[in-house]
């Protein structure tokens, strides 16, 4: 004991697999925190099925959470694990061809039963052939789980879900995590003898590691380099949750949510019911429509008005956003994109969704989309999209995905002092008033809110006659009305930041991304630029409209390519709007890019500028 | 409150828009009491909002001089639940016909009924659909022939009330399109009800229905066909001379002549009892029906109990009394986090 040597390493991926029952997202998301503290930077991956219990040890019911942490900084959950954490033949299966090869592999050998490995489609047991391609570790958990539990008066199934904490403990130990944190959430979140179990066996796994000759080394990651100041562990759902509740409070307005129950966006809905003491009221609807149209009724009496939903919630949506253009009310509608079509792949990751928020609706319906780039990056998406839609009165899209949603990093907490505030004004001047007067720069008509004696007036969807909104047929005033709701959202290009190139401005290769693909992009083009490649990459925030500069941006380069996990969604809009000869990188698989992946055709790419310049 | 409301009057609420319903149109009679009755409510102008989907009736908000949102097909009661639960100040009332409330709509009134926001819905039933040219609608009775049914109708209609009343509602009421003074009074107890207020209108469509409800608007017929509900009062109906009572005989209702001098309680004639505990009774009302029986119209049903937005305050006022006004630095600071040293 304590004479183990232990080994410094930079950079370490685990992925920890299970039945759904198994506790992993627990076990990943504790690890994750201890991660944390321990100073590293990080990114995480949860990836689990849609079934809440699938039929136990099936192939249907495997849960996976991937941790990736290092000494310097990383943006994705890695490409492949270093370690398998297998805790059935399950598991292992559908997760043993991502493993690095050589990579470790630690299986709790007591769920290697015959009916365990039938159930995942093994003829016999697999691991005698896999200990010369990995470092095969097999731990009998369950029992050791119940040994240090023997003496508690809890029953065998009770007892043997706490092992999942003796493998959290084994890995603490194995990669230098503290173990404090994780008990001190046991004492709070459990009583009596689970509490008593739940320590003794994430201290007993803790000790395994130290004795057991399993494993000679342990390994520390040192502290990564990074930004100071004070941080957290965020995932997506919840720095946009925050997002929403920071823009009630530095607008000065309550904010008010319409939702209805849709993975994997439920989790913002739990989380802002949480704050009533900011005056935030959350509304759950009987549908996704009538959540849209509570939030257009909200957003209409005056409250900071926000919808947030999932793709095949986003299509019912599409009426009441429509109304929303027609009427030039403020209102936020955030899709966290899923696999589709239809109900599709409710768990996991796409961005199938770009245009059907740019062109979903019937007739010319302009609305600004924006998409939010890394899990911290919703808290400033959320902000960014009311601003925009306050201020020109307009319904805003805040695109988000199913990775981001449940996905953690390492956040710096912002200094409220530095966020942007701008309180919400309301027109109350009745002298003068008309409801579709334009403000001059921007286009945006007044705010006038029921209760402003004077204001009394009248909106709705039939078409608006300009200036005054009474109901107008004319041909002319249509044409007129259709070009002005255009115009007024063209115009935010004035209000929104020029696009940054990651990399040189001009040259051979421009990879173009938007939303939760930033960090496999960014991460992809760094590391070909550090191989000396000509590369560079730039992220679309604003998709509608786009930066003022986007266009001579693509046309600094030889070749673009658009990496997007759809069929050519924002490739086909650059082709149409810039007559850019942009190239497509796509992938539907419900998982984001691995970096490798992205690196592989830019290499392509390169490889044919090279065949042209020889 | 009503002292500091200055006096107002029916043109107050008139809207310099012209009404552009067909002549004839049932909608007239009832934009002109809601107007009349809108200044003795005692609240300012500029709290009311008129919220309607689409549809005849649906036009309404254009025509009242106050806040009007005229939304999608069948959706107004959610934009109202939105206002509502928003600003529980404002006084709002959702317009709505028997195709947009009850048909594309139907999920959203059932829904708003049971949470019981103080709101009042005005359901106009013409039983067709006018605005889309004459299609039969969700409340069209059997047989009835449309462009859309040109064999009949094969739908089984539903009514209103027992919608309604399965859906929770706390005040149920019916009235008549043309019947002025019932129409106010009905108007004034759904505005007067604290909660989900709801009231069918039965309204003439002079164009594809013509004459669906007229021995309850024809003053001659209109005292037989109809039985006024009135809270506390026997269920008599009928001219003297030919007065008849309702009774229920294990539940099921019974029309029992009358004379003139006779006590309708000795005679066993069931008292109309608003408050009753049970929807049972109200519901009972619902299976009065033409020919065998009158028309009831008045208030079925009025109970009480929160409303939505009352609760939903409440819980907002009692989490900034627990937990103190929200501190957004705090709440980004809570849980666990480190410092990372420069």
């Amino acid at each position: 004991m304590g004479s183990k040597r232990v080994e410094e390493i930079q950079d370490v991926a685990i992925r920890f697999t299970g039945d759904s029952g198994d506790g992993m997202q627990l076990t990943g998301t504790k690890f994750t925190e201890s991660t944390a503290l321990a100073g590293n930077d990080l990114s995480t991956f949860p990836d689990f099925p849609a079934e809440i219990r699938a039929p136990a040890g099936t192939l249907a019911g495997v849960s996976g959470f991937q941790i990736h942490f290092s000494s310097h900084d990383i943006r994705t959950p890695a490409d492949a694990p270093d370690v398998l954490v297998a805790f059935n033949p399950a598991a292992l299966r559908s997760n043993l061809g991502d493993l690095r090869p050589g990579g470790m592999l630690i299986v709790n050998s007591d769920a290697f039963t015959e009916k365990n490995l039938e159930r995942a489609g093994y003829d016999g047991d697999p691991l005698p052939a896999l200990h010369g391609r990995y470092r095969v570790v097999e731990i009998p958990v369950t029992r050791l789980n119940r040994e240090a539990l023997k003496d508690l008066s809890l029953g065998q199934r009770e007892a043997d879900r706490s092992k999942n904490f003796f493998c959290l403990g084994l890995m603490y130990w194995l990669y230098g995590r503290p173990v404090e944190t994780t008990l001190q959430w046991i004492d709070a979140k459990f009583a009596g003898e689970v509490k008593e179990a739940n320590r003794r066996t994430l201290l007993a796994g803790y000790h395994f590691g130290e004795t057991t000759e399993l494993f000679p080394v342990s390994y520390v990651v040192p502290k990564a380099k990074i930004e100071p100041g004070r941080y957290r562990n965020i995932t997506g759902n919840q720095a946009l949750a925050w997002g929403i509740v920071a823009a009630g409070v530095q607008m000065q307005r309550p904010v008010f949510l319409g939702a209805y129950p849709i993975t994997p966006a439920s989790d913002v809905l739990h989380e802002l019911a949480r704050y009533r003491h900011f005056g935030v009221k959350t509304f759950q609807a009987e549908d996704e429509i009538a959540a849209a149209a509570a939030a257009v009724g909200a957003s209409y009496a005056g409250m900071l008005a926000v919808c947030t939903t999932s793709g095949p919630g986003f299509v019912l949506k599409q009426e009441a956003l429509n109304l929303a253009v027609m009427v030039e009310l403020p209102l936020v509608v955030v899709d966290i994109q899923r696999g589709g079509p239809s109900t599709g792949l409710p768990t996991k990751v796409e961005q199938g969704d770009l245009l059907l928020a740019l062109h979903g609706r019937n007739s010319d319906s302009p609305v600004p989309v924006i998409a939010a780039a890394t899990p911290g990056d919703c808290f400033y998406s959320a902000l960014e999209a009311f601003r925009i839609a306050v201020k020109h009165m307009t319904p805003v899209v805040l695109l988000s995905d199913g990775y981001l949603a449940n996905s953690a990093e390492p956040w710096r907490i912002p200094d409220v002092e530095t966020l942007l505030r701008a309180p919400v004004s309301f027109r109350s001047d009745p002298s003068g008033f008309k409801p579709y007067a334009r403000d001059e720069e921007n286009l945006a008509r007044p705010w006038a809110i029921p209760g402003t004696p004077g204001l009394e007036h009248r909106v709705g969807g039939l078409e608006k006659e300009d200036v005054t909104g009474n109901v107008s047929y004319s041909p002319t005033n249509h044409e007129r009305m259709t070009r002005l709701r255009a115009e007024k959202v063209a115009r935010i290009v004035n209000d929104i930041p020029p696009v940054e190139v990651n990399g040189s401005p001009r040259g051979e290769v421009l990879v173009v991304g938007w939303g939760g693909t930033h960090g496999a992009i960014t991460s992809a083009v760094e590391d070909l630029r550090a191989a000396g490649h000509d590369v560079s990459s730039i992220h679309l925030r604003h998709l509608n409209p786009f930066p003022a500069n986007l266009g001579e941006v693509l046309r600094g380069f030889r070749q673009v390519l658009v990496a997007e996990l759809n069929l050519g969604h924002l490739a086909s809009l650059l082709r149409a709007q810039f007559l850019v000869p942009a190239e497509s990188l796509t992938k539907v698989q419900g998982q984001p890019f691995k970096v490798g992946e992205i690196k592989a055709r830019v290499e392509a790419l390169l490889g044919r500028a090279a065949r042209r310049e020889a | 409150m009503a002292e500091a409301v200055a006096a107002l009057s029916k043109k107050d609420f008139a809207s310099d828009q012209d009404v552009r319903w067909c002549p004839g149109c049932g909608d007239y009679s009832i934009l002109a009491n809601v107007q009349k009755v809108m200044p003795e409510l005692g609240i300012p102008r500029e709290n009311f909002v008129f919220v309607s989907g689409i549809g005849c009736s649906s036009r309404f908000p254009y025509y009242m001089n106050t806040y009007g949102f005229h939304t999608i097909h069948g959706r107004a009661p959610s934009f109202a639940t939105g206002i509502k639960a928003s600003r529980p100040e404002l006084s709002v009332w959702v317009v709505t016909g028997d195709g947009d409330g009850l048909s594309i709509g139907g999920n959203h009134l059932l829904h708003t009924l049971r949470r019981n926001l103080d709101l009042q819905i005005l359901l106009f039933n013409n039983r067709v659909y006018g605005l889309t040219k004459g299609q039969y609608s969700p409340t069209s009775r059997e047989g009835m022939k449309t462009k859309s049914s040109p064999l009949g109708v094969i739908d089984h209609p539903i009514d209103p009330l027992s919608f309604a009343l399965g859906a929770g509602a706390s005040f149920v009421a019916r009235t008549v399109d043309v019947d002025a003074r019932h129409l106010q009074e009905m108007l004034a107890r759904a505005h007067a009800h604290r909660g989900t207020a709801f009231l069918e209108i039965l309204q003439n469509c002079p164009v594809y229905n013509d004459g669906e409800w007229s021995e309850f608007e024809d003053k001659a017929t209109r005292g037989s066909a109809t039985l006024a509900l009135v809270d506390g009062e026997p269920l008599v109906f009928g001219p003297k001379g030919a007065r008849r009572g309702i009774r229920f005989e294990g539940g099921t209702p019974q029309v029992v002549p009358l004379a003139d001098d006779a006590d309708p309680r000795q005679a066993g004639i069931a008292v109309h009892d608003e408050h009753a505990p049970s929807a049972g009774y109200a519901f009972a009302l619902t299976s009065l029906t033409r020919p065998a029986f009158p028309l009831p119209i008045g208030v079925f049903r009025a109970v009480e109990r929160p409303t939505y937005e009352s609760l939903l305050q409440a819980q907002v006022d009692q989490a900034v009394r627990q937990r103190g006004p929200g501190d957004l630095a705090a709440l980004l600071a809570s849980g666990d986090t480190w410092t990372v040293e420069g």
